[in-house]
């Protein structure tokens, strides 16, 4: 093993790469050099044939037809197994980490020839030996399900390059990091790939990152190559223009001056509730949010986000605390809601927001279905008003869908985002509280999705809106909080809030 | 059991020796359970997989006069009905639940069906190693006449606490059941050691139902498992996943088991049979003491289908 870990960087071609699905062709013909040694960064929109080509690359797909060299010969791979033996590895965007184990444990079960019997003390000498020659720093001895997820990102890394792969592809490494650890994760790469030690591929849809870490990009658009060149040469525009064409992207509405005197619709007191553990709990002491601002709540995930809008859904019982929409008590029932005008739009709307199984027209009459146009319950249920309601929704959201009984769950991410924007915005919003719209959808989703926000905002809603992209948040809010270890720790006016500062309270350095 | 000699404390004797005694199921069923779940799946077939070694142990037993040969017969009987589990569960769609109770009903089934000729016939008992012979007192003798599965049984829950640790195929296991993807991404096959360590873990359940035919209570009626190896699968997340807390949970299980005998014998004669429904009345406690609307289980297999 011991002579593998000190392999050179090593460097990978494709040459008229093309993967055909049946009919569709997935990628077409493309070709792309990542020299020993660089960093090299893959843009490209969601569906634009990053994953399909890394894929070829690594095994996991037989290409149509198309070339691969590493270090200039040309080289068969059949199977991730053969790319590994290469030294070409990869790390995925969620975690392959299995969580129970400890990092030591990781590391050497998922060498290819393993022992018998472990003998740990031998096996602790040579990882000891191993990590001094590591920049990288993480505790091998507890449950990487209690690391933290830089320090799980940095340990992915560590596997490949245990493993003797020296040629990584990263997938989206940065998407769960605060921006602090995305800095160092990111950095220190960079350092290994500058001393000749690693050559990395990262497929990355944040320019800034792009900017500051690679050398060269490739871009990718609906299967084609669309664009390459050194990352010096390039702004951020020409990037963004070989990466969507030159499709209209939805403006966000100019924001209407937040008038400090309007009403507060939510307030937040006191709470407190057990988090998914159950050790832990959340305390949110003092938050208001008042119509026409949008307010932000960053966090690294797991921090209590997930549990707070759960008690704010109804969905989590609360220990203490009240939770007020314009000064009734709010206990999320489904009359309150209707009442308060509050609405909803969760995480994994698929997941939290839809019946999987039912149709596109049901899912987005959930709400309205059992009352009538002046809110009297009906006794009977009209299939026909739910059909024209849902039409015209779907026609006024531009949901894509094969047909209105179409079940919900055969639509495409953004699509469901769609549908679930068309339930929760029609009709009179005065809270709306909203969380993590925009993961994994593609570019112009996510710029609609934000419009559509923004807008209800500019109408008067008072917006609370949880994101782990703190992009999204500095986009979008009018003041950002900060909540780690299950209290909201710090709070600043988007003019002025710095990324550095919100970074340092993600991490809980304060 | 006459206890009147020593008086009361033939009560803590006899829960000593009934926790030895009745636990010995609980220990195998439990500790091949944990495999299986371990490795990311649950056989609830186990009760009908412990009263079919029973019967085959039993059987063979009779025909051969050879209780060790019963024993590997019950053992390969349960290995059978493990492949069998894990080998249906592959497919996509298939309910490892559902498929577990439809096993637990027809290897109930199918032992009545074959074990009718056998209720009558005595079979020769496994061995037990009389550790109390240096007592005079009747009661220390029987308490601490130890079956060598008991044994074995221990041994074997130190042995997999290790393995589980030390051992690649122990790690293996822990992989597949935390995560399929990380396992595939390791060119790990998940259905592949899912049916090995549900055949192990039906084996092992074999070898409970052939101590409970071969030696306590020793004969084949079809009332012998009385839902034991349900229990036993009840014990594993009662043991958190953890062979050495599995052996532990047995041991308690049996010893409130023995609670209602050892009431009986020291002449109490009114309200005992409430205390033989000690155990499952312990069952229910404990997992609503163990429960909890908000959290999720700590030290539960990623993969487990109650779990997720």
């Amino acid at each position: 093993m011991s002579s593998s870990f000190y392999r050179k960087a090593i460097g990978a071609e494709t040459i008229g790469m093309t993967m055909r699905f049946g009919a569709f062709t997935a990628l077409d013909d493309v070709s792309i050099k990542v020299p020993a040694g660089s960093f090299h960064a893959l843009l490209g929109e969601n569906g634009a044939g990053k994953s399909t080509l890394v894929k070829c690359m690594m095994g996991f797909y037989h290409p149509t037809s198309g070339d691969m060299l590493v270090d200039g010969r040309e080289v068969t791979i059949a199977s991730p197994r053969d790319a590994s033996a290469l030294g070409l590895g990869m790390v995925y965007q969620h975690f392959t980490l299995v969580p129970s184990l400890t990092g030591a444990e990781n590391l050497v079960i998922s060498r290819e020839k393993v022992p018998g019997v472990i003998d740990w003390r031998k096996e602790r000498g040579a990882l000891a030996a191993f990590m001094s020659g590591m920049p990288f720093k993480v505790p091998l001895d507890v449950k990487v399900a209690e690391l933290a997820a830089g320090e799980k990102q940095k340990l992915e890394i560590i596997k490949q390059l245990y493993l003797g792969r020296n040629f990584l592809v990263l997938d989206e490494p940065t998407s769960v990091l605060t921006p602090g650890e995305a800095q160092e994760v990111l950095g220190l790469v960079r350092d290994m790939t500058k001393a000749g030690d690693l050559t990395v591929l990262m497929i990355s849809h944040k320019f800034h990152e792009v900017t500051a870490f690679a050398d060269d990009i490739t871009v990718l658009r609906k299967g084609r190559l669309t664009g390459t060149g050194k990352v010096s040469d390039l702004s951020h525009r020409e990037m963004a223009t070989m990466m969507i064409g030159d499709q209209p992207i939805a403006a966000l509405d100019s924001r209407a001056e937040p008038r400090p005197d309007a009403e507060i619709v939510l307030k937040v007191k006191a709470l407190k509730a057990p988090d998914r553990t159950g050790l832990k709990s959340i305390d949110i002491a003092d938050l208001g949010v008042r119509s026409g601002e949008i307010v932000g709540i960053a966090g690294i995930s797991g921090n209590g986000q997930k549990e707070f809008l759960e008690v704010l859904a109804g969905q989590r019982a609360r220990e203490a605390g009240e939770v007020m929409v314009r000064g009734t008590a709010y206990a999320a029932t489904r009359a309150e809601a209707r009442a308060l005008n509050v609405r909803l739009i969760p995480e994994e709307p698929l997941k939290n927001a839809c019946a999987p199984r039912m149709t596109v027209a049901e899912n987005i009459a959930f709400r309205t279905f059992d009352v009538d146009g002046s809110g009297k319950p009906v006794s009977w249920i009209s299939a026909g008003a739910i059909k024209s309601f849902s039409a015209r929704l779907v026609e006024q959201f531009k949901v894509k869908t094969a047909s209105l009984s179409s079940p919900i769950a055969s639509l495409s991410g953004g699509n469901v985002q769609r549908a679930v924007l068309a339930r929760e915005l029609t009709g009179e919003v005065d809270l709306l509280i909203v969380s993590n719209p925009c993961f994994g959808l593609d570019f112009s989703a996510v710029a609609e999705i934000r419009a559509r926000i923004m807008k209800a905002r500019n109408a008067g809603a008072a917006v609370l809106l949880m994101s782990e992209d703190l992009d999204e948040l500095l986009e979008l809010s009018d003041r950002i909080l900060v909540m780690s270890d299950g209290a909201l720790v710090y709070e600043a006016p988007i003019a002025q809030a710095s990324v550095q500062t919100i970074g340092e309270h993600m991490a809980g350095h304060h | 059991m006459d206890a009147t000699g020593i008086g009361l404390w033939g009560v803590p004797l006899a829960i000593l020796g009934g926790a030895i005694r009745v636990s010995t199921p609980f220990i195998f069923v439990s500790i091949g359970e944990a495999i299986t779940e371990r490795s990311g799946r649950i056989n609830l077939g186990l009760e009908g997989t412990l009263v079919f070694g029973a019967m085959t142990a039993y059987a063979v037993a009779v025909k051969s006069g050879s209780p060790w040969l019963g024993l590997i017969s019950a053992a390969f009987a349960g290995l059978c009905f493990g492949l069998f589990h894990g080998w249906i569960c592959k497919f996509p769609k298939v309910n490892d639940i559902a498929i577990g109770i439809a096993l637990m009903l027809f290897g109930s089934g199918l032992a009545f069906f074959f074990g009718k000729p056998f209720i009558q016939p005595s079979a020769p008992d496994l061995p037990a190693i009389p550790f109390g012979a240096w007592s005079d007192i009747p009661q220390v003798r029987a308490a601490l006449d130890v079956n060598v599965l008991f044994l074995i049984g221990a041994a074997l829950a130190v042995f997999l606490w290790w393995a589980f640790r030390n051992t690649r195929a122990g790690l293996i296991v822990r992989v597949v059941g935390d995560s399929s993807d990380a396992a595939r991404a390791m060119g790990l096959n998940p259905n592949t050691v899912r049916l090995v360590t549900t055949g192990v873990g039906g084996a092992l359940a074999g070898i409970g139902g052939a101590y409970l035919s071969l030696y306590y209570p020793g004969s084949w009626t079809e009332r012998i498992s009385s839902g034991q190896g349900l229990m036993a699968v009840a014990l594993v997340i009662f043991a958190r996943w953890n062979p050495l807390g599995c052996f532990a949970a047995a041991l308690l299980f049996g010893g409130a088991g023995a609670l209602g005998p050892a009431l009986q014998s020291v002449g109490v004669t009114q309200g005992y049979y409430l205390f033989y429904a000690a155990p499952y009345i312990l069952t229910l406690i404990i997992m609503i003491a163990t429960s909890s609307p908000s959290r999720t289980l700590a030290g539960a297999p990623g993969e487990l289908s109650i779990i997720k």
